[in-house]
């Protein structure tokens, strides 16, 4: 039953109880890594490994995301060359990678994280610097 | 509010992930005055910066000396093709205009790009973030406020930096990160605030900033060459440098302006060469934050210890998405929060917006008169 709600209709209606935040991880400098560290306040909603997997997956999307390999090379360098006019009609590496990451969180709410009360925030609307954890009310 | 309509809503459908305003607007329209579309996030944008074009172009306050910048090539480039190039392909080649040409359209897009495109701003905190940070560090539970400590350590790369907090942004800032009082915002990779540019040099217009400074410096030392091999082919024949200067006026004034700006462009392009290399930015280089002055063993984490990928990585590297997100439309709720009693346009709202909103109202008027 749950999964026929929209996730609109959730936000809408059920009451927020309390909101997560995970910080990013900057060891590896400042590439975007999220810290997978297990918030104590979702214990009760939903399995550690599980939340872990999660935010694995999204630090590995952003990883490919800002990888220094051969096809970003040969985009900045066609780009210099261009005077860098190539990135008002062509689409990033970036960018493509991050509608990845959206699908990808759409998917996980939907599956995952809806159906326990929960939902994550993509974190590109938060400038990048966390990843938004919203704790709806308990209503069963 | 209980409409048993469930449907499963597709974000890739919508033009931005935030929640588009709800389909149906019978109930809200009660509760409004008058029916709004809703704004864009640019409109309420904090920082201190103007649009322009509904949000695609972004240029600081205080647009420095841009239009002097601007107005010197535009003119000297100008001068050298009226009053040089035509001597020049008689005497020596056509290539001299196509190059001068080339170089002069790359200078313009380059320095356009670096001033007219975000450099990087962080969004400041949701009110939500900042209580969260708050809380995380005043965990003594003392009633009284006192503002949260400025600084918190982590470890890159072995190396020990420490993070400081902003009070206008009311988050940490990640690593590289300063605020720029001009602009007040918080920019990634913060290089230094450009007068001549009238914009931020940061993480996404480094590599715009870069180009424009390499190929002006090769602009100027061509014009600079050509008038001078000009000037001394008029010269031939014991005419004289004075003769030479009264039948091509325009030389002078081009002669004057590259010799004067010629040594400072080379010398910016070679000092930025070495901070690219380096994978410094001005402001560290400024502060000797890894020169290794405050002790032993301080080296920069952040550079790959190779020149070549150090390049690559600054110049060549993806290109980071804009975070601000301006052309998204605000939440519908929170649009209805902050408008107040009736129609309040933001005081960064520009002219043309102002004119846009009031036909907009005019419409919306007529619709429903």
């Amino acid at each position: 039953m749950a999964e026929t709600h929209s996730l609109q209709d959730m936000r809408q209606q059920a009451a927020v109880a309390a909101k997560v935040f995970i910080q990013r991880d900057y060891t590896k400098g400042t590439v975007c890594q999220f810290q997978t560290k297990f918030p104590s306040e979702l214990e009760t909603r939903i399995d550690k490994q599980q939340f872990e997997e999660t935010v694995q997956t999204l630090n590995n999307l952003y990883a490919e995301a800002e990888k220094l390999g051969s096809q970003s090379y040969i985009e900045g360098c066609l780009a210099c060359l261009t005077a860098y006019t190539i990135f008002l009609c062509m689409e990033t590496h970036y960018e493509k990678v991050l509608k990845k990451i959206a699908k990808y969180i759409q998917e996980q709410n939907d599956k995952i994280y809806a159906p326990r009360g929960l939902l994550l925030t993509d974190p590109i609307e938060r400038g990048l610097r966390v990843i938004e954890v919203t704790i709806f009310e308990d209503r069963s | 509010m209980t409409s048993c309509e469930y449907q499963q809503i597709d974000p890739q459908a919508l033009p931005t992930p935030t929640p588009a305003p709800p389909p149906h607007h019978g109930n809200d329209r009660d509760k409004r005055e008058e029916p709004k579309r809703p704004r864009r996030k640019w409109q309420v944008f904090p920082g201190k910066n103007r649009f322009y074009c509904d949000g695609r172009i972004m240029v600081a306050r205080q647009s420095g000396v841009l239009p002097l910048t601007l107005g010197l090539i535009v003119i000297t480039s100008g001068l050298f093709f009226i009053f040089d190039c035509p001597f020049l392909v008689k005497h020596l080649t056509s290539c001299i205009p196509v190059i001068g040409g080339g170089l002069f359209v790359f200078v313009v897009i380059t320095l356009l790009q670096t001033s007219l495109t975000d450099p990087g701003i962080l969004p400041r905190a949701t009110p939500d973030e900042a209580a969260d940070i708050e809380k995380q560090i005043d965990n003594t539970g003392n009633a009284s406020y006192r503002p949260p400590p400025r600084t918190k350590e982590v470890l890159i790369n072995q190396q020990v930096v420490k993070l400081k907090y902003c009070f206008s942004c009311k988050m940490f800032r990640p690593p590289r990160t300063s605020h720029c009082s001009l602009c007040d915002n918080c920019v990634e990779r913060f290089d230094h605030h450009c007068p001549w540019v009238g914009n931020c040099v940061g993480k996404r217009n480094y590599r715009f900033f870069y180009t424009f400074i390499v190929s002006l410096s090769f602009l100027t030392a061509f014009i600079f060459g050509c008038v001078t091999t000009h000037l001394a082919l008029r010269a031939q024949g014991g005419k004289g440098l004075v003769f030479a200067l009264q039948e091509s006026p325009g030389s002078a004034v081009e002669l004057v302006i590259c010799f004067f700006s010629v040594w400072s462009i080379l010398g910016l392009s070679g000092f930025h060469t070495y901070l690219v290399a380096s994978n410094l930015t001005t402001n560290e280089d400024i502060k000797g934050s890894w020169s290794g002055k405050s002790g032993e063993g301080v080296t920069n984490p952040y550079s790959h210890k190779n020149i070549f990928i150090n390049c690559c990585s600054v110049l060549c590297g993806p290109m980071p998405p804009s975070l601000i997100d301006r052309r998204g439309f605000l939440p519908t709720d929170e649009s209805v929060q902050t408008a107040g009693a009736g129609i309040e346009l933001p005081p960064l709202a520009a002219k043309s917006e102002i004119n846009v909103e009031v036909k907009c109202l005019d419409f919306a008027v007529s619709c429903t008169g």
